[in-house]
């Protein structure tokens, strides 16, 4: 649906919800929507924001289809998700990138491979690559030291300025004043809701994911991906420190800070991830969003080609078959940093954004006499 | 990789068997044989129907209504009013069945039958926890219904999200459900049930069962028999419900000689948004905006105080009110400032910069609107408008009079709601015992019949209304029938 005609979808039904109230209790989107009277584009995008897709109120609600109200809240709210992560994606010149979101991330994912792979080949030769390399500077000696530091950094760099462009952009459009922000007590409370992910519990009942059965799996595998990704990262922020201040190179003995973060978070991205696309697959279409479910499916799928394949280099990091597998390891790692800013990553952005508004906004919610 | 795909593949595997296939087949069921038929699928009905079965029956419910569109009326509520003790997470304090018998006993002015509304209030004590255990999930009371904070349980989702808790419940247990099948007869002999007989898919069927718990609602839907009463003003009649509330059962339970109770002329009607959908419009269609503004008919003629007493306490009076007024419509009119002080309505209201615009727009004479409203904001006095108490803003001079809220309407824009009367229910039904067995003519209970919820909440509610207390019967009876037909099934 056109962006226009969404818009006005969009405020058709949260007449309807705030007329209703019924889901009140599963999340924040209805408390959010019950503070005003009238729909905006911004508005719209800031609720589409704080929905996380539980489906709860979908199935009780009693005006979804074949109800002529036709009422679809997680599927309207997906699609005002999808738009939001183009709109606001920096520059405008990629954001065509979430048009086709499964196939633009396989391919910049094959591609990186593919030159990853010449440059490797080409520069440190077959022998390199196909013999096996034991001790202190092991990867290097496939990967240089700058081919190894340099690119992730700068892709880093420019994931973060996208995002921080992204946020600005999304603050804006919500109508929110930029000085707003300096509020850490709604930051507080917005990371507390963001890490315990207190909407995707249906207020307590839990998700009706996949189907129409109440059920906590979804959190639970979520949160299995979240923190994984956070051990990983965890694990690469010591072993940057390990190697670039105190000159001890990997690869790191086993019972080592990087290895044991990076081992446990891989082994909880592979199980989480798994968890997701599995829900995925066995969940209902009628309110699902088909650009959504690409990006997650992509976003989920390259999750989970980077800690398998990182294990799997750890595993075999002795033996002959280490050079190609930190090749394909180099590989995804820098499709799935590559295409954050343009693929289903933006929702921590977006989602923890109006999740730092709602802080605010509960204010008046919570505020007696309301 | 294929690590990875090895890893899908075996969750796909593992899991797989899990998935329930819940879809009956029910020309097959049909042909099975029963303890207890229970006809109708909402609130009652399904409470009857687990009750059974626990207690060891074989249970068929018969829905006429579609698997999307199960639940009746039921899927249109969202609390239920209990009987407690104390504050819970959930309700602000006790509320005692003294309580709960005074506010009975006002709404209906003395019409109910005082042993099987007080049985209904202290058999309602089980029910937060016995729906919980089926299910159900709570929440706090939302907002804007302070006044219901203390009495009644909010369900979760609302009551579409209860039923859906229900039939899964009675799935789990081994309750036979049949979707699209509707009872078009019931054959009974000397007081006692035989069978039914049973139209779905284009096809009859009799079925037999040992008991039968009717719990098939009111006759709110059948707007023929609403003419009987009404005349061809039924035709504009708004069903805020089911369009399978037609009254078969109950007509069938009369016919084989079952007494009747209730005003049959009784139903509750509210003030409606005139574009709401015929059936199933539910909760979002009322209109909070009477008490903030006038209401005038086709004729730009004020009818009633809109003002008299707090919304909640007066809305089911406007229904009739309205029913009374040529061509069944009439008109709210409020200005800017009114609009923060009621509800959101699911349409947008009609809006315009002046009173003569805004008669045009809603197809009114614009003269005799701007007279109106002249005449209404002359008569006006200064007051402290508060619309959280029964303020002192009144007209004086003014027939009818307007009560409190009585604000001049001269703050552009104006706004406009053309409302029609919604009907909720019926209040004609059978009569029960405190077995929730159907009484006869003879004022002897019937074998093997019993009834529960609105097709016998006249034995209880003769008039009026209480928030969240149509629940209550259907499920403190629905409980006391499903008991009741399994022990006379299984005997």
């Amino acid at each position: 649906m056109p962006l226009p005609e969404l818009v006005k979808e969009g405020e058709r039904q949260m007449r309807i919800c705030n007329a209703c109230r019924y889901c009140e209790g599963y999340c924040a989107v209805f408390p959010a929507m019950e503070l005003r009277r009238t729909f905006t584009k911004g508005d719209l995008v800031y609720l589409a924001n704080l929905c996380f897709d539980c489906r709860d109120c979908y199935y009780a609600c009693q005006y979804a289809p074949p109800h002529e109200f036709a009422m679809n809240v997680p599927k309207l709210m997906a699609e005002l998700r999808a738009d939001t992560y183009r709109e606001f994606s920096w520059p405008a010149i990629l954001s065509g990138l979430f048009k086709r979101n499964a196939l633009a991330v396989a391919l910049i994912t094959g591609v990186s491979l593919v030159i990853i792979f010449v440059l490797v080949l080409g520069f440190m030769g077959r022998d390199i690559l196909f013999a096996t390399h034991l001790g202190e500077g092991a990867f290097y000696r496939v990967v240089p030291y700058a081919a190894m530091t340099i690119p992730p950094l700068v892709i880093a760099l420019y994931g973060l300025v996208a995002f921080v462009i992204g946020a600005v952009r999304f603050w804006r459009e919500t109508g929110g004043a930029l000085s707003e922000v300096i509020d850490l007590k709604a930051f507080w409370r917005a990371t507390q809701d963001a890490f315990g992910l207190s909407y995707m519990k249906g207020g307590g009942a839990g998700c009706n994911y996949p189907d129409a059965g109440f059920s906590q799996s979804r959190r639970w595998f979520h949160h299995l991906v979240f923190y994984g990704f956070l051990l990983d990262f965890a694990s690469t922020s010591v072993a940057a420190f390990y190697d670039h201040l105190l000159g001890w190179q990997a690869p790191y003995p086993l019972l080592s800070w990087p290895v044991v973060l990076g081992t446990v978070g891989g082994v909880g991205l592979v199980i989480g991830t798994s968890g997701l696309l599995f829900l995925k697959w066995q969940s209902d279409r009628d309110p699902a969003e088909e650009r959504m479910r690409s990006m997650d499916v992509a976003f989920l799928l390259l999750l989970s080609l980077t800690s398998m394949t990182g294990l799997l280099l750890l595993a075999l990091r002795d033996t002959a078959a280490m050079g190609i597998l930190l090749v394909i390891h180099l590989a995804v790692v820098a499709g799935l940093f590559i295409t954050l800013p343009y693929g289903k990553f933006a929702h921590v952005v977006y989602r923890y954004a109006a999740l730092v508004r709602y802080a605010i906004e509960r204010r008046r919610i919570d505020a007696p006499g309301h | 990789m294929s690590e990875f795909f090895v890893t899908f593949a075996l969750f796909v595997v593992i899991y797989s068997p899990a998935r329930s296939n819940e879809n009956t087949d029910s020309m097959t069921v049909l042909t099975q044989s029963f303890d207890v038929l229970v006809v109708g699928g909402g609130n009652a009905g399904l409470c009857a129907a687990i009750t059974a079965r626990r207690a060891g029956a074989r249970v068929l419910v018969l829905e006429s209504a579609t698997k999307d569109f199960r639940g009746g009326n039921s899927r249109h509520t969202r609390d239920i009013r209990y009987m407690h003790r104390a504050a819970t997470d959930y309700v602000t304090g006790a509320y005692t069945e003294q309580e709960f018998w005074e506010d009975l006993r006002q709404v209906t002015g003395g019409e109910t039958n005082e042993g099987l509304a007080r049985l209904t209030i202290q058999n309602s004590e089980e029910l937060g926890d016995w729906m919980r255990a089926n299910g159900i999930h709570w929440q706090k009371p939302l907002r804007g219904t302070l006044h219901l904070a203390q009495s009644n349980l909010f369900m979760l989702g609302g009551g579409k999200a209860m039923m859906n808790a229900y039939y899964d419940t009675a799935s789990r247990s081994g309750v036979q459900i049949a979707y699209e099948s509707e009872v078009s007869e019931l054959r009974i002999r000397d007081g006692e049930f035989l069978s039914a007989v049973v139209s779905g898919n284009g096809a009859a069927r009799e079925v037999e069962a040992k008991a039968i718990v009717v719990a098939a609602g009111g006759f709110e839907a059948n707007i023929p028999w609403l003419k009987e009463y009404w005349g061809n003003a039924a035709d504009n009649f708004i069903i805020r419900g089911t369009k399978h509330n037609q009254g078969r059962m109950l007509k069938e339970l009369l016919r084989h000689g079952g007494k009747p109770v209730g005003d049959p002329r009784g139903c509750h009607a509210v003030a409606l948004d005139a574009r709401a959908p015929k059936f199933d419009g539910g909760i979002v269609t009322r209109l909070d905006s009477v008490p903030f503004g006038i209401v005038v008919n086709k004729e730009v003629k004020r009818f009633y105080d809109e003002g008299e007493d707090f919304w909640p306490k007066r809305y089911a009076i406007w229904g009739k009110l309205i029913a009374q007024q040529p061509d069944q419509i009439a008109y709210s009119i409020v200005d800017a400032k009114a609009l923060p002080h009621f509800m959101p309505s699911v349409f947008p209201p009609v809006e315009a910069d002046s009173i003569a615009e805004l008669a045009s727009a809603l197809g009114l004479d614009p003269k005799a609107l701007v007279r109106a409203v002249d005449e209404f904001n002359r008569a006006t006095r200064p007051g402290a408008f508060n619309p959280g108490s029964l303020d002192s803003c009144r007209t004086e001079g003014l027939d009818p009079p307007k009560s409190h809220w009585a604000r001049p309407i001269d703050t552009p824009p104006y706004y406009g709601y053309p409302l029609r009367p919604g009907i909720t229910f019926t209040y004609l039904g059978i009569t029960v015992d405190e077995r929730a067995r159907v009484i006869m003519q003879d004022e002897r209970p019937a074998k093997n019949i019993f009834a529960a919820g609105e097709v016998m909440a006249g034995n209880i509610l003769g008039k009026g209304y209480l928030a969240g207390f149509g629940l209550t019967i259907g499920s403190v009876f629905g409980r006391i029938a499903g008991r009741e037909a399994a022990r006379r099934a299984t005997a």
